[in-house]
């Protein structure tokens, strides 16, 4: 089993624009509406970056942002950055371009079509020199996203954004592996034992796939939409501050047995 | 778990590649030995004209089993010839009936999986229909998950598995985070290396660069012009060294970090390279002076080999000798780190430093020392570097305790 503690977090998704707008409707004391999210401009980046960042860096910058809003030093996390589907519309219009008789590809587009993009692009906002990692994981990227990050903080020892995103990819794609809207989670996890924790994780590998989700209400049907909306039950027990144990994806052939204990 | 447990050293209990030179690991260390290399001018279907390219032969004969025939792909079948060399998957079924099937993780890379299986998706589309023809199986194919998942049915594996993409470091960081989950007590062993094939993208990617080399890649030549593309497979079965066989070479340890600089260009002091090295060897307890030799991610290009020349001088100063193998195998991007792993431990049990191929003399610019020619030498220990865009480096030591 691996224990760490939950302390920033953030989500952005259908009618849930970040986690201090959202954490009543993730506790159930406010009722959740449908509402498309706008995402802000990545403050964080320059001028230059910014322009250069697709919708998919944006997003996952705007949960990052916000899940490390309380730390005092951003540049010494070591990150996590959790995503099936990668940046969709670079590799859209990558292929799309490949398929012209003389072949020339965007130079820029080609090197923000590597999978490690926004990992890179927010090591680059904040200054950051500490490690990343990358990582896809179809519809099950948000478990092996935390399993990794969660075994980084209780090895390592120092503090790990996780970051997981997805957006919908363009057509052709699209009708090939569909996305049903745009959602992305972070959080900032620490060793168990970490002061000022909002939650302690433990998480025990277990063979065979999870079970799969039965949805009891609006919020919740959102979570097979997107890969990353699979942190919505660990999201929301971490805003009703509730003691609860679920299984999430995290692999092909095995999940994650998760119990999230509110400090 | 509480407190840290520290997850070096590990033990190498088997080990297999694919490169150009062919399945397994014996003609590479033949290659290596009589300096011969697997470039060859690109045969590749839409390469960019004139370049040289590390081809896998024997693709046609790899066709995944009938049953998992659904992850047929480029990327799948240089998966499926690793794991019949070298004894390789037999080696984890043995270690899966010792652990449980359940105890044995898969972390591996790959910058494209099976991307190719979408290029050609795109292209067998009947004229005028936009959709992707209906027997196109993304989630099997396209998607970095098909990597692990095929390795997982492949070997009947149960246990947590990571697919981790960061551009040309992933088969290294794959190795890294192995020892991680071992550390973290959620596996006994780790199928972990990485696997990337040849594909549109990457060829005219690096050509629109203009980072591609007009014949076989020179990585550290005063004259050298770029990458030659390669595709290969690398899988350690990595243990811990109690539970290994008796001798196996070891994974000392590994360090990682990120330049946080530019997309696409390296620090030019090689700041990040050079913390991921120190990282590395703070992680294996050895100083600069233990290395024995420095396997490099020499990629041929203007900017990476003089970037890893200063951050190489900067902590081996010109005590340790350095090459890049790339010559030999072409740059194959999300596998060298894990094909170079292999070649690390290759030269430490050979006791064989191998210099640059079709190389006379390194750049003058270079402080480094750069090896040229084969030369015999009593290693212990082997630094090899990985690379890559997003500004993400990650180092790795192998061989023999202290």
């Amino acid at each position: 089993m691996i224990r760490c503690s939950v302390h920033g977090v953030s989500v952005w998704g259908p009618g849930l624009p970040g986690w201090a707008a959202s954490e009543a409707v993730l506790a159930g004391s406010s009722p959740w509406e449908a509402a498309e999210c706008a995402v802000p401009a990545p403050a964080l980046l320059s001028p230059t970056e910014r322009r250069r960042a697709g919708a998919t860096t944006r997003l996952a910058l705007a949960a990052a942002a916000e899940a490390t809003e309380a730390e005092p030093d951003r540049a010494a996390l070591e990150t996590v950055f959790s995503s099936a589907n990668g940046d969709g519309a670079v590799v859209g219009a990558l292929m799309e371009a490949l398929q012209a008789e003389e072949v020339a590809l965007s130079p820029t587009q080609f090197h923000n079509s590597v999978h490690n993009a926004a990992a890179g692009y927010w090591h680059i906002a904040v200054g950051s020199t500490h490690p990343s990692l990358s990582l896809g994981g179809h519809d099950a990227a948000f478990g092996a996203g935390l399993l990794a990050a969660a075994a980084s903080a209780s090895v390592r020892g120092g503090p790990v954004l996780l970051c997981a995103y997805d957006v919908p990819m363009p057509a052709p794609l699209h009708g090939a592996r569909p996305t049903a809207f745009p959602f992305a989670a972070a959080l900032v996890l620490r060793q168990a034992d970490s002061p000022g924790a909002r939650a302690v994780l433990e998480l025990t590998p277990r063979p065979g796939p999870a079970p799969e989700a039965s949805p009891d209400d609006a919020l919740m049907a959102l979570e097979t939409g997107n890969p990353a909306a699979r942190a919505l039950p660990l999201l929301r027990a971490l805003a009703a501050r509730r003691d609860s144990v679920q299984r999430l994806a995290s692999g092909p052939e095995s999940h994650l047995e998760l119990r999230c204990i509110p400090c | 778990m509480s407190g840290r447990a520290s997850p070096w050293p590990l033990a190498i209990s088997a080990r297999t590649v694919v490169t150009a030179l062919g399945a397994g690991v014996e003609p590479l260390r033949a290659a290596l030995r009589d300096r011969a290399s697997g470039l060859a001018p690109a045969r590749f279907p839409g390469a960019p004209d004139g370049i040289w390219t590390g081809e896998v032969p024997g693709l046609e004969e790899a066709a995944p089993p009938p049953e998992l025939a659904g992850f047929d792909c480029r990327n799948n079948r240089i998966a499926e010839l690793a794991l019949r060399a070298d004894g390789f998957a037999e080696a984890v079924r043995e270690v899966a009936a010792r652990h449980g099937a359940h105890r044995i993780a898969v972390v591996v890379g790959t910058s494209t999986a099976g991307i190719e299986e979408t290029e050609q998706a795109y292209r067998r589309r009947p004229e005028g229909q936009a959709e992707l023809p209906a027997d196109f199986d993304y989630g099997r194919t396209h998607d970095l998950q098909a990597l692990p998942r095929y390795l997982q049915s492949r070997l009947g594996l149960t246990g947590p598995a990571l697919v981790i993409s960061t551009a040309c470091t992933s088969g290294a960081r794959a190795i890294m985070e192995a020892a991680t989950l071992i550390a973290a007590g959620v596996a006994d062993a780790v199928v972990a290396g990485g696997v990337d094939s040849l594909c549109r993208l990457t060829l005219q990617g690096f050509n629109a660069l203009e980072l591609l080399s007009r014949g076989p890649t020179r990585p550290c030549a005063g004259d050298r012009d770029g990458i030659s593309i390669g595709e290969a497979a690398g899988l350690l079965l990595l243990e811990r060294p109690a539970d290994a066989p008796p001798g196996a070479t070891l994974l000392l340890g590994a360090g990682a970090s990120s330049d946080g600089h530019h997309m696409s260009s390296p620090h030019p002091e090689g700041l990040g390279a050079v913390s991921a090295m120190r990282a590395a060897l703070d992680c294996a307890g050895i100083a600069p002076e233990e290395i024995g030799y420095v396997n490099l991610h020499g990629t041929g290009t203007r900017a990476n080999d003089a970037m890893e020349d200063r951050a190489v001088h900067h902590l081996f100063g010109q005590a340790v000798p350095c090459s890049s193998t790339k010559g030999w195998t072409g740059h194959t991007l999300g596998a060298s780190g894990a094909i170079e792993a292999v070649i690390g431990a290759l030269c430490v049990e050979e006791g064989l430093v191998p210099g640059c191929l079709r190389v006379d003399s390194p750049d003058p610019e270079f402080r480094s020392d750069i090896v040229t020619e084969n030369r015999a030498a009593p290693l212990r220990r082997v630094l090899s570097n990985s690379f890559g865009f997003g500004g993400s480096n990650c180092s790795l030591v192998i061989g023999r305790p202290a």
